[in-house]
């Protein structure tokens, strides 16, 4: 009974954390409509200052508490809501989502960088020096008093705030329409920024209040708010009562299984994993809603041309192929890996830019690609490939029958918390016996992986498996753009522009979810037996959720409707490590690239792919530029296998001569305008509405 | 018999009653006529037969069998299509995209070219054909939306406020389209705010309001209905 008291009490305590957390988190998504991802990341960044200040620096404790928790936690609120958050107000749910993801991944990126993650940081609880106190039996902390008094005065305070001040009645009108609000006098602007600098002390102050029981790990901090989230689920994002109550269930069902789960080899990652699997069911049990309707923000998805693409395709290739010629080996284990991943990014352009449905588990499904293709492809066999495509698209299956319940922000938490649940717990386990079938993951460290035995011919040099995955990337992207052209893809659209009118048309919702969500883990799945490939031995940390992420932002950043994305985000993902070589901070810069492109998100929703497509499609065209290119490409090719010159020149080549004769043509096309006439009524039907066609009208009408 | 049957609907959103115990039918061949004020319930009735929302009591019977707990997408396959009252267009695809999504869902799946060739001969759309769906005016909006239905090739077919964005001339050709649907055996059922129209091509005209029918009749008599003048006037 003692000890069953005891762990009530430290499951308490820890609830009361997440309950803080968790206010801060229903209180930015009731007033803004922003699930924040980064919300825990706030309260690792918090903890981290928190520690150089006090330990780092030796300033006295409530000196470090007050500096964080009322300059610097606020000041960053207001900074990521005027910065990041209001330029993509505007935009749809999938954006703003985006912009917390990049702001979770740099914030992680940026902690690292500034604290050596190698480097242990202690931090004390609050009044360790004070025997603690007793309740009948239970022993309580001042620790755990003190957490348990904050979650109060927090609860009181939100309530007074919301309840019986004007900042907190213009919150909550802010909600339920923020146009109208404004008739009234109200200023939903400032609701968010008090909401955004509101949440984000919460967040800190959980941070600091939960550091000391936990490493200071900046991944680990960050992800800390997944029990966070569940407690918001409990309350469905907008009840901040029901979110104390989830917080109380999390923590006592993370304390108790400490406490009593049977001491096995395969169920510790079950007590770490417990927040998120609580999540995925609380999304499950909770939700119920209606079908979709449309969504008002749509952004275009290209039908790509069958020649183009089979041209692309071909030209993936001879990159590969002019890459695995001109790198040194050195140069080829860090750029390798360019076509596997740019497979994995792919994957995401039927999943989330055709059907809309984002998913942030792609990594964790690709690693199961690269288990199955480390185990069964030891020998090199093909068909191992074939398994690894289908063991991965049956797992993407198994997610889509609950997704079928989720949709936006519900769909990206249910995704993660199936990723964290993997990480945690699955990647962790020995092997086991299904049905009498051995099933190894990671064996608890490591997997070997073989290159494949193509015909009789053992693909193991990086310059082999470079070329083979480029000419599978060239394969995907290929299959992806008949699939947008076909019947799948215009469904796949269709569903996602408008739910409710595809059901009513006769269209079954679970299928197409179910098929599209297992392609596009096929797909994730063979990147990710290539990725393991090209690395020769994976470990689990390299598929897991935060690992995951800057891929996912690099995709988006690229354009999730563009078949051209896999090779975009592989090129944009590797190609800044030549920034390592050049200063000693490279590497933390590279890390926090991705982050610091997403953020970017705004001034490019459509992505960077449609862009670089405009812009080198008039030297595609052009009679003199591109026959120029191709022999400017041989001739430097041809020095370079002749080791004239080395692989850094030739690119460096490369590409001076290719923006110059892109350039070139443009000027040329822009000279020779062939337009044809379209008539003024048909403009913006017939061909896009221009910024300065208004202008043009104006003036016609006004000349008669 | 009547190909819809709708008996005792009530839909409850918290204390608040959308609709009340409302009955309707629909029959082949005839265009029925679901009139009231805004907010009287008729977009909730709609949902409700189309399968987008489960009622708290009552049956919907769909040729004859009973189809209350089928999905939208079972329903489409008894014959059911609409279009809504808010465009829920495909609005990245173009309009022969929208058309062909659904003409390769429905029975003509082998001929889906053809049949959207026809549809788009049929209404009009030939100028926009290739138009992407949101760049589209709200008026055309609406007729791909009742081309969409039609794609399906359904026996009873919803159409909510159909000739809102329409000029004179063109709600004009949409009455003709309407009587040679229920011509060729259609069951139509016509959810419109434009009187004019409602009363030149409905057989029956169901009047809702605050999510009771409080009218039944032939256009002629509703017409003149003093409840439902006093619904729409008010009592005054």
């Amino acid at each position: 009974m003692e000890q069953l008291l005891t762990f009530g009490i430290v499951g308490l305590s820890t609830a009361a954390i997440y309950a803080v957390i968790g206010s801060g988190l229903v209180l930015t998504y009731v007033t803004t409509g922003v699930f924040n991802f980064a919300h825990g990341a706030a309260g690792m960044l918090a903890a981290f200052c928190y520690w150089q200040l006090t330990v780092g620096w030796g300033w006295p404790v409530p000196v470090g508490l007050a500096v964080v928790l009322l300059v610097l936690a606020p000041g960053f609120g207001l900074a990521v809501e005027r910065v990041l958050m209001r330029p993509v107000q505007h935009l749809g749910e999938a954006e703003r989502l985006v912009m917390t993801v990049a702001l979770l991944s740099g914030a992680i990126a940026v902690a690292r960088w500034i604290w050596d993650p190698n480097v242990a940081r202690p931090l004390t609880v609050f009044f360790a020096d004070r025997e603690p106190f007793h309740i009948g039996p239970v022993t309580v902390t001042w620790h755990q008093a003190l957490t348990m008094a904050v979650a109060v005065a927090v609860a009181a305070g939100l309530w007074f705030l919301l309840n019986r001040t004007r900042t907190g009645a213009e919150m909550r009108a802010t909600v339920d329409d923020r146009g109208l609000v404004q008739l009234t006098g109200a200023d939903p602007l400032r609701a968010g920024r008090v909401a955004w600098m509101l949440s984000t002390q919460l967040a800190a102050l959980g941070g600091i209040l939960i550091a000391p029981t936990v490493a200071l790990d900046a991944s680990q901090l960050s992800l800390l708010i997944v029990s966070a989230y569940t407690a918001a689920v409990f309350g469905w994002l907008r009840s901040l009562p029901l979110t104390f109550i989830g917080a109380v269930v999390v923590g006592c069902l993370e304390s108790y299984l400490t406490g009593y789960l049977p001491q096995n080899e395969y169920l510790p990652g079950l007590r770490l994993a417990a927040p998120a699997l609580l999540l995925f069911i609380a999304l499950l049990v909770f939700r119920h809603r209606r079908l979709r309707g449309r969504d008002r923000r749509l952004v275009r998805v290209p039908v790509p041309s069958l020649r183009g693409t089979a041209v692309f395709a071909a030209s993936t290739v001879a990159f590969g192929l002019v890459l695995a010629t001109v790198l040194s080996d050195a140069d080829l284990v860090t750029y390798g890996p360019l076509f596997s991943l740019g497979i994995i990014a792919l994957s995401y352009v039927p999943l989330a830019g055709y059907a809309g449905q984002i998913s942030l588990c792609q990594l964790s499904i690709a690693g199961i690609g690269a288990v199955v293709w480390g185990h069964l492809g030891a020998q090199g066999q093909l068909w191992a490939l074939g398994a690894a495509v289908l063991v991965s698209a049956a797992v993407g299956a198994l997610i889509a029958v609950p997704a079928l319940r989720f949709s936006g922000v519900y769909l990206a938490l249910g995704t993660a918390a199936f990723a964290v649940v993997l990480d945690r717990w699955i990647f962790t386990l020995p092997s086991f016996e299904v049905f009498g079938v051995r099933i190894a993951l990671f064996d608890q460290g490591s997997v070997e992986v073989s290159g494949p035995n193509l015909f009789g011919l053992r693909l193991d040099g990086t310059a082999e498996l470079l070329v083979f995955a480029s000419v599978w990337l060239a394969l995907a992207s290929l299959g992806v753009a008949v699939l947008r052209r076909g019947r799948f893809g215009r469904r796949l659209i269709a569903l996602r522009d408008s739910e409710a009118a595809y059901a009513t048309l006769g269209g079954n919702l679970l299928v197409a979810k179910v098929a599209v969500f297992a392609l596009s883990a096929g797909i994730a799945g063979l990147g990710g037996a290539l990725y393991g490939m090209q690395h020769r031995t994976v470990t689990a940390e390299q598929f897991n959720l935060v690992a995951g992420l800057p891929i996912f932002l690099v995709a988006v950043i690229g354009g999730l409707g563009a078949v051209g994305n896999g090779l975009f985000a592989g090129t944009a993902f590797v190609g800044p490590h030549v920034l390592t070589g050049l200063v000693s901070w490279g590497h933390n810069l590279v890390s926090v690239m991705p982050a610091l492109a997403g953020m970017g998100l705004a001034h490019s929703p459509e992505g960077i792919v449609s862009r670089f497509r405009r812009e080198w499609e008039p030297l595609g065209r052009d009679r003199i530029a591109l026959p120029a290119l191709l022999v400017g490409l041989a001739l430097g090719w041809g020095l370079r296998l002749g080791d004239v010159i080395n692989g850094w020149t030739f690119l460096v080549w490369a590409y001076v001569l290719g923006e110059g004769l892109r350039r070139y043509a443009a000027a040329r096309q822009t000279a020779d305008p062939a337009e044809p006439e379209i008539p003024v009524e048909w403009w913006g039907l017939r061909r896009p509405w221009r910024a300065d066609d208004r202008e043009v009208l104006a003036r016609g009408i006004a000349g008669g | 018999m009547a190909l819809l049957e709708v008996s005792g609907v009530t839909v409850a959103f918290g204390g608040n009653r959308a609709l009340d115990d409302v009955g309707m039918s629909a029959e082949q061949g005839r265009i029925t006529g679901l009139i009231g004020p805004n907010g009287a319930g008729k977009s909730t009735l709609f949902d409700v037969v189309s399968g987008l929302r489960r009622p708290s009591s009552g049956r919907v019977r769909l040729g004859g069998r009973e189809v209350t707990r089928l999905g939208p997408a079972r329903r489409s396959r008894h014959g059911l299509a609409r279009t809504f009252q808010r465009l829920e267009l495909f609005g990245r695809l173009s309009v022969r995209d929208n058309l062909l999504v659904a003409a390769e869902l429905g029975p003509e799946r082998r001929q889906a070219e053809h049949c959207v060739a026809r549809i788009i001969d049929q209404l009009g759309l030939a100028e926009v054909a290739d138009s992407p769906a949101d760049t589209l005016p709200t008026g055309v909006g609406r007729l791909v939306e009742v081309g969409r239905a039609l794609a399906v090739r359904p026996t009873l077919l919803l159409l909510d406020e159909p000739a809102a964005g329409q000029d004179g001339e063109e709600t004009e050709r949409f009455a003709t389209l309407l009587r040679s649907l229920a011509d060729d055996g259609m069951a139509v059922v016509l959810v419109e705010h434009d009187m004019g129209l409602v009363m030149s091509v409905c057989d029956e005209v169901h009047v809702l309001d605050l999510g009771k029918v409080i009218a039944v009749g032939p256009p002629e008599v509703i017409r003149n209905d003093e409840t439902v003048l006093a619904a729409y006037l008010g009592d005054a």
